[in-house]
């Protein structure tokens, strides 16, 4: 059996996002598993070392086990979200808390416009964000695809942008790739594709784009399977990559062979 | 001392609830039988911090919010 020696493998640099080092591109997070123990296992064949969180109120019957029982905190970097804060006000709120929680001062902001679609509201997402970045904060912000969007939350010095594929939950993933290519020109901070993602191959056409990576939850939660969708999308966020850097070939309209045309049997010279 | 100033009236996560007078963050937070490291406490709109658990004593018409991380993406 052939192997490949893995001094062949090929190298890529760590994704840095404003203070914080991550060796993997995929950010995975820890909502809607069937249990703890099932997102775990999830978490660990996804290959990701930073998986995202929600802050919320606290149950007051004790005694429930915490999800931070199931995360290995040294292996992952735990990024809470303002997911379900619907103004800049209750967005920020949440930011603190979170701070107060984890003693890190990043978090990817989310300022929603309404529960139907839980599209971003840009409005809010840029007073948000202005402010958590006054305070010190590493805002990955969570937007439209649309890139003067990109170019303002950059701008506003965010550490991360993160256009929606698609819809929160959706599966229908990038749904205007050529919006994706248009921010990767315009802004220099790390773009990471959030939201929408349905399959593995989701992931790979995100990252062939060139987006620092791809941050996804329910396409591995509610998966048939979750723990060989985690490998699945583990493999596609690195094949994905790989192909990025590797550098595609052009499009051609007709076929250019792969085998000589010369020399074939019974052929004139 | 009268009742009322026997005892200290807030809310708690939008409920209605009473402990003590003298009550602390910290000893609300041990009396719901909470992991402290587990919960931050906002007061009013503000975060009182870890540190300042102990000495923070709750005020009648006190609005508390106890939070703490759950799955999400």
């Amino acid at each position: 059996m052939n192997t490949v020696s893995s001094a062949l493998e090929p190298q890529d640099g760590p994704l840095v996002i404003g203070r914080t080092t991550l060796r993997s591109r995929l950010l995975v997070g820890t909502g809607k598993y069937a249990t703890n123990e099932q997102m775990r296992d999830a978490l660990a064949l996804s290959g990701t070392d930073c998986v995202t969180v929600a802050v919320r109120r606290v149950n007051l019957v004790a005694g429930e086990p915490s999800l931070l029982d199931y995360i290995d905190r040294s292996r992952y970097a735990i990024l809470p979200n303002t997911a379900g804060c619907f103004d800049a006000k209750t967005a920020i709120r949440t930011a603190e808390l979170a701070r107060e929680l984890l003693g890190s001062e990043w978090v990817k902001l989310e300022v929603l416009g309404d529960p139907r679609t839980l599209l971003p509201d840009p409005i809010g997402t840029l007073e948000a964000a202005r402010e958590l970045v006054a305070q010190g904060f590493d805002v990955l912000a969570y937007c439209s695809d649309d890139p003067r969007m990109g170019v303002r939350l950059a701008e506003l010095g965010v550490a991360s942008v993160m256009p929606a594929g698609s819809p929160i939950g959706s599966g229908q993933g990038v749904l205007n790739p050529n919006a994706i290519r248009i921010l990767l020109e315009l802004i220099d901070k790390p773009v990471i594709v959030d939201a929408g993602v349905g399959t593995a191959s989701d992931v790979a056409a995100a990252m062939e784009l060139g987006v620092a990576g791809v941050l996804l939850n329910s396409a591995v939660a509610l998966a048939r399977e979750p723990l060989r969708m985690a490998a699945a999308m583990r493999d596609a966020c690195r094949a994905g990559r790989n192909a990025f850097l590797a550098g595609r070939i052009e499009r051609r309209l007709y076929a250019n062979a792969s085998s000589p045309l010369e020399g074939v049997v019974g052929s004139r010279p | 001392m009268t009742a009322a100033q026997a005892s200290v009236e807030f809310l708690l996560n939008g409920e209605r609830r009473s402990l003590p007078a003298g009550a602390s963050v910290a000893s609300l937070i041990a009396h719901l039988g909470l992991r402290s490291e587990l919960v931050a406490v906002e007061c009013n709109g503000a975060v009182v911090r870890r540190a300042e658990h102990a000495t923070r004593l709750l005020a009648d018409g006190d609005v508390l919010e106890l939070v703490t991380l759950v799955g999400g993406g």
